[in-house]
């Protein structure tokens, strides 16, 4: 049954999306991360987009969930490498995308995550201190 | 308005709804629509492929290549032998969801492209067709 | 429909030659706008004399008044060619429609001395007029359009070369809008911006409108769904420039910035995107 791979590096969770998702092979990722996410508590997670060159309402929805999942769990989550015609598209088609941060690429993801998680070690919960990354 | 080439798929599976896109893709790419141009129509295409699955319980889908005068553009046409669907209007609107969600599924195909056209009543089933022209 | 009998057109082009070439080409000289010079005179008798040999091959069967029909194609390939090339190189309309039209009056006085059978003569002018006119025509047709292509390729040039994306810092990208603002320009503008905002790895784009005298809904709305976009994909965009005018403008059309950081000038924006990506500017200490 084909899957897409999760790793975990450095205490995070990095998923790549390299293939053009059916549904069924998007809601195995989310039911494979949210239980990686319990099985390894990482510190954040991060999903990179940047081989789709389509996100319509469905996988936009399963990026949200895992998005909302993740913070159950005390994990935060950070799409990385949206391509400019997708942005573009989902800001036409008038997809929220609630609760999701976004960067550019990997490096930038990471520093995001680990900037929310110092900011959270000193006592900030709320993140304010931190101007890293877009949340919509 | 003249119909050139065409090609015509079931849509039975989620893999089916992935087929039809890829297809849709080819043939954006073939009529020289640019980049967003082409995400914006598949985008739609997977909208309405996975309302044709999830809510018309399977059918088919024809992607046409129309021309009127000097615009060429890509129709798409999306008929099931589902439920129908009863309110229309209802339907259209933006995170309107009946077992599931149709969420922004019709709404989001409609501004997606350039002509929007639907037919569909309770126990008739549903034909959806977009068109998109190149260039617009 | 091709002429019952047959044409003489064919013999005559061939057995006149050289005086209908000199004929035609006097005339064609004498309509130029400007002055030809040695090349130019050689392209033209080039093009004049192979003209001539394709009206003679396809007058072959008989003069043929539609000139849509396959025994043209020929002709009508040279033709494009040759509208095509004088588009491109800034002949006028005139002067392109004129490589035909001027062929007929030496080509009828060539016909009026060979011809003597009154019927046969007004047959020949007839068909001969109708199909050079109509070659004409289609000519300039031609012509029109690949004036066309060069003007939309030209407006494509301009329109990259007055909206560049400039790099302010790292990280900080700038894109000064100059001019005024029309819904498919700003579609194109917007998506080189995302481009470049992925390429240059810039989290902040600063749109600056100072030189956009007005703003329309459109437009509005694309920036809007700019900004919108940029942050999608992880980055930020802040609005400068906004003039009292465009502001009372973008009130009335009642789209709704306040999603949006703007600032007055490009100098305020550059200030908060230093700051909004931990970028600091210290001052040098005098005598040091």
């Amino acid at each position: 049954m084909e899957r897409i791979p999760i790793l975990s590096v450095s205490g995070f969770l990095l998923v790549s999306i390299q293939v053009d998702m059916h549904d069924r092979l998007a809601l195995t990722l989310q039911d494979d991360l949210t239980e990686q996410i319990v099985a390894r508590g990482p510190r954040g997670v991060l999903i990179d987009i940047s081989a789709l060159e389509m996100v319509d309402s469905f996988i936009g929805r399963m990026l949200s969930n895992i998005a909302n999942m993740a913070k159950l769990l005390d994990a935060e989550t950070v799409v990385v490498g949206m391509q400019p015609s997708v942005a573009i598209t989902l800001v036409e088609l008038g997809m929220p995308m609630r609760g999701i941060r976004t960067a550019l690429d990997l490096e930038k993801g990471l520093a995001v995550l680990r900037s929310i998680a110092h900011s959270e070690n000193q006592n900030d919960p709320h993140g304010e201190e931190d101007d890293a990354g877009s949340v919509l | 308005m003249q119909v050139a080439s065409s090609e015509s798929f079931e849509i039975q599976s989620s893999e089916d709804v992935v087929i039809v896109r890829q297809a849709v893709r080819r043939h954006a790419v073939a009529l020289g629509f640019n980049l967003v141009d082409q995400t914006k129509i598949v985008t739609a295409a997977s909208e309405l492929a996975r309302n044709t699955l999830l809510h018309g319980g399977g059918g088919s889908a024809a992607v046409e290549t129309v021309r009127t005068g000097v615009a060429a553009g890509l129709k798409l046409t999306f008929v099931d032998e589902g439920p129908g669907i009863a309110d229309i209007d209802l339907a259209m609107k933006d995170g309107y969801t009946s077992k599931g969600g149709m969420g922004l599924g019709l709404g989001g195909a409609k501004r997606l492209s350039n002509e929007f056209e639907i037919d569909s009543a309770p126990g008739k089933g549903t034909r959806v067709a977009i068109i998109r022209w190149k260039g617009l | 429909m091709p002429s019952s009998s047959k044409s003489r057109l064919p013999e005559i082009l061939k057995s006149h030659e050289t005086d209908l070439l000199q004929e035609w080409i006097e005339s064609q000289k004498k309509s130029a706008s400007r002055k030809i010079s040695a090349a130019d005179e050689k392209l033209l008798l080039s093009q004049s004399r192979e003209f001539l040999s394709f009206l003679r091959q396809a007058a072959q069967t008989g003069v043929d008044v539609d000139i849509e029909s396959p025994t043209w194609s020929a002709v009508r390939d040279f033709l494009v060619a040759l509208a095509g090339s004088r588009a491109k190189g800034g002949f006028t309309s005139t002067e392109t429609a004129v490589f035909i039209l001027s062929l007929k009056e030496p080509l009828f006085n060539k016909l009026r001395t060979n011809i003597q059978d009154p019927a046969a003569l007004a047959q020949e002018f007839w068909t001969a007029t109708l199909a050079l006119d109509r070659l004409g025509l289609f000519t300039m047709e031609a012509y029109q359009r690949t004036r066309e292509e060069v003007i939309s390729r030209q407006q494509k040039e301009l329109l990259e070369l007055s909206t560049p994306v400039v790099r302010l810092w790292e990280n900080i990208l700038a894109l000064p809008l100059i001019g005024t603002l029309d819904s498919s320009r700003t579609q194109v503008v917007m998506q080189n911006l995302l481009e470049a905002i992925v390429s240059t790895r810039s989290d902040i784009a600063i749109i600056d409108i100072t030189g956009v005298p007005t703003v329309d809904t459109l437009v509005a709305q694309h920036l809007l769904k700019t900004v919108a976009a940029a942050r999608l994909m992880g980055a930020d965009c802040i609005i400068s420039g906004i003039r009292p005018q465009i502001a009372q403008t973008i009130i009335h059309l009642g789209v709704d910035l306040s999603a949006v950081t703007t600032k007055a000038t490009m100098a305020d924006a550059f200030q908060l995107a230093l700051k909004r990506t931990g970028a600091t500017i210290t001052k040098a200490v005098a005598g040091k």
